[in-house]
């Protein structure tokens, strides 16, 4: 191995050198972020916490959380701390209501997340001689251009290849000789599967390492991918708000855990009902806190991923704490095909459909390597019809709806009234019959 | 000169047809015809019987979607050419059928067709033009 690490210094700090970055670092955002930004001023107000009270790492838990509601009230660029002319790019994922969350970066945010990309990269033994296959998609969400311009920074050749057109994905992969691949781990599979049914050895491949982040996927998964693909999967971490992919990152030493970059993002693990920072080592939600980031920090950012940090050093050096892969979430947010998909969304499209009540239920299954999500909505007799053809329209409107607001295809079933179960006089809105 | 039809929403799943008909056999309702129009998804089950508001109460208080719509029984003889002699007519005045089925009601007297036009007092009028006797709902039941 060439390169071990990207920024070998800050990576392999000792943890006291680290965590006086991060005190300078935290005080600094605290104070610009009260001087720039009305609503996390009100809070820290409403808190009576001000930003002199931040002397120590702990201090951080006077501070208030930030939720998603947050931003959503702030939509489109409310809780942004420079004017837009220094804005030099912005990313949206899909909102629980219709609304997606926006985020914006300066140029300097755009250089620390090439830089904390490339230390991913460099994580999973990429260097600059590596053909980098990035297959998430390209667009609004951050996994595409995120990865894209870390492989850029590594100074390894990026394939911007995206989603879609599996067939042509192989046939790059064996000319262009890719040796490593980013993608969701459900799409690695996905093409496993098409080179078989091609007859492509992947033996044949180049292929080395491949990176899988957002979506959930389990340890079965990984050998599933190792054996089928032939190569070693490592998991990367990340999320939009707090800037993309690239927030942690396995390394090729160990099969537990996530790096997390905590000079750039404080975690902390939280019990999600009484919002205390829970001791070392246990289960709880994730938090994160942006000390770098310019144009859209974060103040105790509560994720809703369930994780746990790892504190025991790592064989590689590095002394940045590891967060175990995410075990779930303390919310009902599904992540289809990649696309974060909340049940109230559904409901929204459903709302807005003339005749439709609001008795829903929606299936995932994941059918050979693809989830798919069926919407089985109730039949009124305000929508019954008895001709198939408007039936039928219905169905492929709120199917066309539903992939326009959350981008996902999904299968409307009708069904008749009163059949989608009910517990306690509250429906079941989803069945997940993912085995993950 | 309509007839009503009622149409419950079906789900593909087995015994729901035996249901309908145990629930409208147990209050007595008569089917007088009935056609099942299916997807792969669902199906919707047309019935003309002799007490439509019953029908409706009774399948509606066992938790089915029912709806109501009109629709135009034309009799025809029970010979060859019946059939194509009505199509013809709605051919020549430009009419679109939804939907139809048939039934035969003493065989070699005469056949009762179903139909379902989107322009219905047009076709009401092209087939009383054409010389075709179209049943009431009373008519049709009393078959």
């Amino acid at each position: 191995m060439t390169t071990l690490y990207w920024e070998e210094e800050i990576e392999t700090l000792p943890r006291v050198g680290l965590e006086s970055v991060q005190l300078t670092r935290l005080k600094h955002l605290v104070a610009r972020v009260y001087a720039t930004v009305a609503p996390y001023r009100a809070k820290m107000d409403a808190a009576g916490v001000k930003p002199g009270d931040i002397k120590t790492l702990a201090d951080l838990q006077k501070l208030p959380f930030t939720v998603k509601d947050d931003l959503r009230d702030n939509y489109p660029f409310g809780l942004f701390t420079v004017p837009m002319d220094q804005v030099v790019r912005v990313h949206a994922s899909s909102g629980t209501t219709g609304k997606p969350t926006v985020v914006g970066y300066t140029k300097k945010d755009i250089e620390t997340w090439s830089g904390v990309m490339a230390r991913a990269l460099t994580c999973a033994g990429a260097t600059s001689r590596d053909m980098i296959h990035n297959a998430y998609g390209y667009g609004l969400f951050t996994g595409g251009l995120g990865a894209h311009y870390g492989v850029e920074r590594l100074g390894a050749t990026v394939i911007p290849v995206s989603g879609g057109n599996t067939k042509r994905q192989i046939t790059i992969m064996q000319d262009f000789r890719s040796s490593v691949l980013l993608s969701t781990p459900s799409y690695a599979l996905n093409l496993a599967d098409a080179m078989v049914e091609l007859g492509v050895d992947c033996k044949a491949l180049a292929l080395r390492v491949g990176i899988f982040g957002a979506e959930p996927w389990s340890e079965n998964m990984r050998s599933e991918v190792e054996r089928k693909l032939n190569i070693r999967a490592v998991d990367i971490y990340g999320l939009s708000e707090v800037m993309g992919p690239g927030v942690a990152m396995q390394c090729l030493e160990t099969d537990r855990g996530m790096h997390i970059f905590e000079d750039h993002f404080l975690p902390e693990i939280i019990d999600p009902d009484t919002g205390e920072v829970l001791p070392p080592g246990e289960k709880g939600e994730l938090v994160f806190t942006t000390l770098t980031k310019e144009a859209f920090p974060l103040i105790r950012y509560r994720t809703k991923d369930i994780s746990r940090l790892i504190h025991e050093p790592c064989a590689c050096g590095r002394t940045m704490v590891r967060m175990e892969k995410v075990t779930g979430r303390t919310d009902d947010m599904l992540i289809i095909r990649g696309v974060n998909v909340f049940p109230s969304q559904v409901e929204h499209v459903l709302m807005g459909t003339e005749g439709v009540e609001p008795h829903y239920q929606i299936v995932v299954n994941r059918e050979g390597n693809l989830d798919t999500m069926a919407v089985r909505v109730e039949v009124s007799e305000a929508l019954f019809s008895d001709e198939v053809k408007t039936l039928e329209k219905l169905t492929r409107k709120i199917q066309s709806d539903i992939k326009d607001m959350l981008g996902v295809t999904c299968k409307v079933q009708l069904v008749e009234p009163r059949t989608i179960q009910r517990s306690e006089g509250k429906a079941q809105r989803v069945i997940d019959n993912r085995k993950m | 000169m309509r007839v009503e039809q009622i149409a419950v929403f079906l789900e593909n799943k087995s015994g729901r047809l035996a249901e309908i008909t145990a629930t409208l056999a147990e209050n007595d309702i008569n089917i007088r015809a009935l056609s099942v129009a299916d997807t792969a998804d669902f199906g919707i089950l047309r019935l003309i019987v002799n007490d439509v508001e019953k029908a409706k109460r009774v399948l509606k208080a066992n938790g089915f979607t029912v709806g109501g719509t009109n629709v135009i029984a034309v009799v025809v003889d029970d010979r060859s050419g019946g059939l194509a002699s009505v199509l013809k007519s709605i051919e020549k005045a430009d009419l679109n059928v939804e939907y139809m089925y048939a039934f035969v009601n003493k065989s070699g007297e005469n056949a009762v067709l179903i139909f379902r036009f989107d322009e219905m007092d047009k076709a009401i009028a092209a087939l009383v033009q054409d010389g075709f006797r179209l049943l009431s709902g009373e008519q049709v039941c009393a078959l």
